[in-house]
């Protein structure tokens, strides 16, 4: 088991370097020059090449980027925004937090719909509860979640004023004088993100229901379930402990993968919802061509799905006997 | 009386294309302690008619009738909840295929334990104990430490001796085997035929034993029934049915099945054709295409089961004259019967 969390440990290393290498290279390949976007619309040839040299943007791309992952490394640092000299630490930093209020509270929101439907599919195939929720899952798939966050922004927020359209309220430390904020910050927070979970839960509710819907099915016929009912176990029981267990080990991988993504900015919904989560902020930083904010975005994001993979993995490892020992 | 008597029991599956008439009218019976053999190729109906028996086909687009009294009572009414209490306490049942009928997550020793609690409530302890008794019972080596093992880490000779463990740890008064060594090296098959046989001396359980395999058919069982497209084509005790086979389908299992004598003169010949469909099965006797003695009635009316002249326990289903019949059955006496005599 040890060895195992090493190797994987060991791979996470190179998938690290791979990927910062690439994102470092790409954004450096773009035909844009930062210097003069830096040095402002009126500034003189002379001034644009003094903050190419402040920069270090003449220097050679490899040993930029050498500079970069030694500032990394060393100082655990991920550099200064071109924009307005934000440290990037303190961007990722503000934004992670609302990302991922916004995907675990809505990941929740999709298990708890998803879970039930499914199961409940797979043990009535054809009947006309589950071609409701077929129905029902092939709307949420093709629903684009701008589309579906808009609706339900019209509905609830504008025209029946129950829930708020725009922004995201802090738990632990709500900034004064923020009137929307305002009284017990735990409700706030919950109260502003409510659209906003369910937007991106209908997309994923959609996807877990037909999957577990067809892992279940797939379990049910498989011959280890034959033997549990030979046996005289009770139904519930052939379900619970034969079943699902079995069914839920695909679905945990695609939780991880699916989580490591959302957490890298669910851009769509915290778009539509003007959270200031890690999606909104890496958009912004394109367009302001803030390179160091943008690489920074994406090696924090690289690191989520790296850390969530090792995460699967080990889990995986628990709850599958088969993994441990090969 | 016997332990189970199944009467004209029918099983049909509905389907987008039509009925399956997987199994169609079979009556057979098993006494307590002996053995049954249900012999025939793939698709002829014998699973499913144990499956039934079980209640264990799926529980949507199936039609059965017919009854199977076990101990008295009608298997195919009791319903759910009494059937479940009779299934793995009175009535258990391996399958073909042991590298798939263990739970992979769960240890050995765990799944052993589950079939005593679901029919007894007794502390974990003493389930434990029953455990691990029954693996020692079966042969498993280390069985202590085996207990805590998953089955991936067992070969599939051990997993069907788990699964045979666990098919008697409730000490069973039928015992169902279907097809219980097809997945298995022929020395394994072997193993498992033996330990099988001094299991039914020790619990005294009846056992109907699934196969298509003669010359396990000949080690084992006291009575035989052979299928053919659901339906029972010949019974008989095991010596009738191998000294005096009357249906054209049983020789041409009987001359597919090597001469283990060492004989080469009988050649083994295949039984030519496949099983039909059953969906649409043939019109009269349902083995009329690939019989080579087919006669212009066998395309048109089937033949009802008949007793053999001079065996009323022996009966079969073909419209051959018994002086046909008699010279065949001395052919293949001649050629093959040095394997099993």
């Amino acid at each position: 088991m040890i060895r195992y969390i090493i190797r994987r440990l060991l791979w996470a290393v190179v998938l690290f370097i791979a990927v910062t290498a690439v994102t470092y290279a790409l954004f450096f390949i773009v035909p844009a020059d930062p210097a003069r976007i830096m040095a402002g619309k009126s500034a003189s040839p002379q001034e644009v090449e003094r903050v190419r040299q402040a920069l270090h943007l003449d220097d050679p791309i490899y040993q930029q980027y050498l500079r970069f992952l030694k500032k990394l490394v060393v100082d655990q640092s991920l550099g200064t925004s071109y924009a307005n000299r934000q440290e990037v630490n303190d961007i990722v930093a503000a934004a992670a937090p609302v990302t991922a209020s916004l995907v675990f509270g809505g990941m929740v929101l999709w298990l708890l719909i998803a879970f039930p439907i499914g199961v409940y599919s797979a043990l009535r195939p054809r009947s006309k509860g589950d071609r409701a929720a077929m129905i029902g899952v092939l709307i949420g798939i093709s629903a684009h979640p701008v589309w579906i966050g808009l609706l339900l922004s019209y509905f609830f927020g504008y025209k029946w004023q129950l829930t708020p359209i725009q922004g995201y309220c802090e738990v632990f430390t709500p900034p004064a004088g923020q009137s929307q904020c305002a009284g017990f910050s735990l409700w706030q927070w919950a109260y502003h993100l409510i659209l906003p979970w369910i937007t991106i839960a209908v997309l994923y509710a959609a996807f877990y229901v037909r999957m577990i819907r067809s892992n279940t099915m797939e379990t049910l016929n498989e011959d280890y379930v034959r033997t549990a009912r030979a046996k005289g176990v009770r139904e519930f029981s052939v379900l619970r402990s034969h079943v699902l267990r079995n069914a839920m080990l695909p679905v945990v991988t695609m939780l991880g993968m699916d989580l490591a993504l959302a957490l890298g900015g669910a851009i769509f919904t915290e778009y539509v919802f003007g959270l200031p989560g890690l999606g909104k902020e890496a958009v912004e930083s394109i367009r302001r061509f803030d390179y160091p904010t943008t690489v920074g975005l994406t090696v924090f994001a690289t690191v989520v799905v790296i850390v969530f993979n090792l995460l699967v993995d080990i889990l995986y490892a628990y709850i599958d006997p088969r993994i441990r020992l090969s | 009386m016997a332990l189970l008597e199944v009467r004209d029991l029918k099983t049909h599956f509905r389907t987008d294309d039509g009925v399956v008439k997987a199994v169609d009218g079979v009556s057979f019976s098993v006494e307590k302690g002996k053995t049954l053999a249900i012999v025939g190729e793939s698709g002829s109906g014998k699973s499913v008619t144990c499956l039934t028996v079980m209640g264990l086909n799926p529980s949507r687009g199936v039609e059965t009738s017919g009854e199977a009294l076990f101990n008295g009572r009608d298997l195919l009414r009791i319903g759910g909840e009494d059937l479940r209490k009779i299934r793995g306490n009175e009535i258990s049942m391996i399958f073909q295929d042991p590298m798939t009928s263990l739970n992979p997550v769960h240890t050995i020793g765990r799944q052993l334990r589950e079939a005593v609690l679901v029919h007894e409530n007794v502390p974990k302890q003493q389930a434990n104990a029953r455990a691990l008794e029954m693996l020692k019972a079966v042969g498993i080596p280390r069985a202590e430490t085996r207990m805590e093992d998953y089955p991936h880490q067992f070969s599939g000779g051990m997993r069907q001796r788990v699964m045979i463990a666990m098919a008697l740890i409730n000490n069973p008064d039928l015992l169902i085997a279907d097809e219980p060594t097809t997945a298995l090296d022929v020395t394994t098959q072997a193993q498992i035929i033996t330990l099988m046989g001094r299991l039914q001396r020790d619990f005294g359980s009846a056992i109907i034993l699934i196969t298509h395999d003669l010359g396990v058919v000949a080690e084992t069982a006291d009575s035989v029934m052979v299928m053919y497209a659901g339906r029972a084509v010949e019974q008989a005790a095991y010596k009738g049915l191998f000294y005096e086979p009357h249906h054209p389908y049983t020789w041409g299992l009987m001359d597919s099945m090597p001469n283990l004598a060492g004989d080469d003169s009988a050649e083994l010949t295949p039984i030519p054709g496949t099983p039909p469909s059953l969906l649409r099965p043939p019109k009269g006797s349902k083995f009329n295409p690939r019989c080579r003695f087919v006669m212009d009635v066998c395309r048109e009316i089937e033949p009802d089961l008949k007793p053999v002249p001079g065996d009323p326990d022996h009966i079969e289903r073909c419209h051959l004259e018994e002086p046909v019949k008699q010279s065949e059955i001395e052919r293949i006496s001649a050629e093959r019967l040095g394997a099993v005599s």
